[in-house]
């Protein structure tokens, strides 16, 4: 390919040039979209860093210059001083969308005025939730979009290095950020002097080796330095000690892929879209007992009952909803009552679990709550790095304890004991991990209590879900 | 020559050792491309066994109990060759609602396998995945690579036996 330099002065003639060629080749428009997993946009959807998957080929930047891409790195470098574009997120709103929904804007604040150079820029790609896929979506569909946010936050916070964390479950995501990264290098778009202007940002995609908890900040930059992933103490926060120890900014693929919509559009525009607090938009990927599963861009503000029943066609067989559960193997699950409340980090907080990284699992009547909990406890315990011993034997113990229960060897004490662990672990855990590991058992135990006594008294399980020992049923019976 | 005394030979004269080599070598043998370097024996030999962690130790100058603990850290780094043929069930959350929970089990009924079992012939190896990031697939199973979804759990258990007396 012969290659040219972009620049801020020929950027947007390069962009009408490759657009008179998009324009031509639309007919294949189905063939990005990932396996056909993304539907076109319901009438509830607000898509805005989804706009363009699978419309444009991932493989080509040529294709996201001609749908406008990279004008907001070129007009933060050319307009915009660091802290502007600081500011501009900040009125923007924007949250993290790793999880916890930390200001961007302040954490990025936080490493620019850290002493102590080089400054890291990090792209938490891990993703390791299992039935969630949103981020490697994004990546796939539209890299060169998460490229844009990394050079813009790099410029933002004064780094002239970022790497991408990938999740090595997922080759081809990260087959489409090398071909990605390599031609945006070919049109200097990153490298030295960034269109032409004083701007270096130089950047590399780091593989993980299958850990979830890779994905907790501390555990990702020891992974990244070749070592265990093992969370380490906070603070200091990596803003202040992070890779290396350097000031080091770590978000979430999504969160960068919001900042040069936020840089083109301008802070009022997307502070507009959603909530006051919660702006703009977040992916869920919606699994389990419903007719169209799969994955979404909604605004916050939307209510998890026109996601369900509206954009994911309601529940399959029109069967009842039993319990929605967010945030994956350490969320909290919510019966039906919730199903007006309007999703946001600060809704989901008031009702004691946590937003997370986008996963909703709908769950119709015949769904065996106490064989989920297990289900998840197994999880847990098998990712729990084993740095810290209430989280490793904690977890160990609990999915004995559920274990036990679904196999009709349960007694009334293991739910005390399954509380008195699950009180226990959020206080003294090291990481978020271990914190919020028993949530799903403890939420689960809340809201279906007569569904736990059911196993581990009587060792019926009501939905015939977990096969009991014969006696177990007889002597119920 | 002093260095070249230091300088571990290969474990055997196996060509694939060159590649791990290359790519501690482009990294300059820094003991942060430890993942990177072992991602380079797992792809080269499939597996990473007690040979190539005594290589890679004295050769990024760390000590072996260093690389035994990342090796073993990770999921992906496998200790045992894999068999001819690989079966991965995917046990992530979609899939486990939607009947991969019943198929682990099936799997332990008819061929005695657990997740990460490879059968005493080394024909068949059986993994459990967390999720390989297609759970709109959901129930969703990979026969060497070749990802296939959306079946029952009686069309997933007929697909299996079907497939093991093909390739067995
Ligand atoms: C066990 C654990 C796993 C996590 N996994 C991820 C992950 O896969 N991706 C992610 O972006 N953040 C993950 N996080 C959150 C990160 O620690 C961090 O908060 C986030 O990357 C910050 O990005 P943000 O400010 O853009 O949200 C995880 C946290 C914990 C405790
Ligand atoms: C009280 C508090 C103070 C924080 N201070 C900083 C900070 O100084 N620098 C920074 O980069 N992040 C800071 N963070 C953000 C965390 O590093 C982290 O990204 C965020 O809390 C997400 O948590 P998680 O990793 O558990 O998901 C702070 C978070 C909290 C709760
Ligand atoms: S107290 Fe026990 S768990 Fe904690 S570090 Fe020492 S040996 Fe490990
Ligand atoms: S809470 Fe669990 S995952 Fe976190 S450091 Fe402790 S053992 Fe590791
Ligand atoms: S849960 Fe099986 S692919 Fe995600």
């Amino acid at each position: 390919m012969m290659t040219k330099s972009v620049t801020t002065s020929n950027l947007a003639a390069l962009q009408m040039k490759y657009f008179h060629q998009f324009q031509q080749r639309r007919i294949h428009v189905q063939h990005f979209t990932f396996w056909g997993e993304l539907r076109p946009q319901h009438l509830k959807e607000t898509r805005v860093i989804l706009q363009h998957s699978g419309m444009i080929d991932p493989r080509e930047i040529q294709e996201y210059l001609a749908v406008g891409g990279y004008s907001a790195l070129a007009k933060a470098l050319a307009e915009m001083s660091p802290e502007s574009v600081i500011d501009e997120v900040l009125r923007a709103g924007l949250r993290g969308r790793g999880g916890a929904g930390f200001p961007t804007a302040k954490k990025w604040q936080f490493t620019r005025n850290s002493p102590g150079l080089p400054r890291y820029l990090v792209c938490n790609g891990n993703e390791g939730d299992p039935g969630a896929y949103m981020n490697r979506l994004l990546l796939e569909t539209n890299p060169h979009s998460v490229i844009e946010g990394m050079a813009i936050a790099a410029y933002a916070i004064g780094a002239e290095r970022g790497l991408i964390y990938c999740r090595s479950e997922y080759p081809s995501t990260i087959q489409t950020m090398e071909t990605a990264i390599e031609q945006a290098y070919q049109l200097g778009l990153l490298g030295k002097n960034i269109l032409g202007s004083d701007f270096t940002y130089e950047m590399d995609l780091a593989r993980g080796a299958g850990a979830f908890v890779c994905g907790e900040e501390g555990a990702l930059m020891e992974s990244i330095m070749g070592r265990r992933g093992e969370p380490r103490v906070r603070p200091p926060f990596p803003s202040i000690r992070g890779l290396w120890a350097k000031p080091t900014n770590i978000n979430n693929v999504e969160t960068l892929a919001n900042v040069p919509h936020i840089i083109l559009h301008g802070a009022e525009w997307y502070a507009g879209i959603g909530m006051e607090n919660c702006s703009g938009t977040k992916t869920f990927v919606v699994i389990g007992d419903v007719e169209k599963p799969g994955i979404i861009e909604v605004a916050f503000g939307t209510t998890l009952r026109e996601v369900i029943y509206d954009i994911c066609g309601g529940i399959k067989g029109g069967k009842q909803l039993k319990a929605i559960q967010i945030d994956g193997p350490m969320g909290g699950c919510l019966p039906s009552a919730y199903l007006d409340m309007p999703i946001s980090y600060d809704s989901m907080q008031a009702v004691g679990s946590l937003l997370g990284a986008g996963g909703i699992l709908v769950l119709d009547e015949d769904t065996c709550m106490v064989d989920l909990a297990r289900y998840f406890m197994e999880f847990t315990q098998g990712e729990s790095c084993g740095k810290c011993n209430p989280c490793r034997n904690g977890t160990t113990h609990m999915l004995e304890i559920l274990t036990r229960i679904c196999h009709g060897q349960g007694r009334l004490e293991d739910l005390d004991m399954l509380e008195w662990i699950g009180e226990y672990l959020p206080q003294v855990s090291f990481c978020g991990m271990g914190q919020a590991a028993p949530e799903p058992v403890l939420s689960a135990m809340k809201f279906f209590r007569d569904e736990f006594e059911a196993h581990a008294v009587e060792h019926v399980c009501p939905v015939h879900h977990c096969r009991m020992p014969i006696h177990a049923m007889a002597a119920a019976a | 020559m002093i260095k070249q005394t230091l300088t571990p030979a290969f474990p055997s004269d196996d060509k694939r050792w060159r590649i791990v080599e290359t790519a501690m070598k482009r990294s300059n043998y820094q003991a942060d491309a430890l993942i990177e370097t072992l991602h380079a024996v797992q792809e080269a030999f499939g597996f990473v066994d007690e040979s190539a962690m005594q290589f890679v130790s004295a050769r990024l100058n760390l000590p072996a109990s260093k690389v035994y603990g990342v090796a073993t850290f990770y999921n992906l780094f496998q200790m045992k060759p894999a068999g001819e043929h690989t079966l991965s069930v995917c046990t992530g959350t979609a899939c486990h609602v939607k009947g991969n929970d019943q198929i682990v089990e099936f799997l332990r009924e008819e061929y005695g396998l657990n997740p990460g079992d490879t059968t005493p012939d080394g024909k068949l190896s059986f993994i459990g995945a967390r999720c390989v990031g297609a759970c709109g697939l959901a129930p969703v199973l990979i026969f060497d690579g070749k990802i296939v979804g959306k079946l029952s759990v009686d069309e997933m258990k007929q697909k299996i036996r079907e497939w093991v007396n093909d390739e067995s």
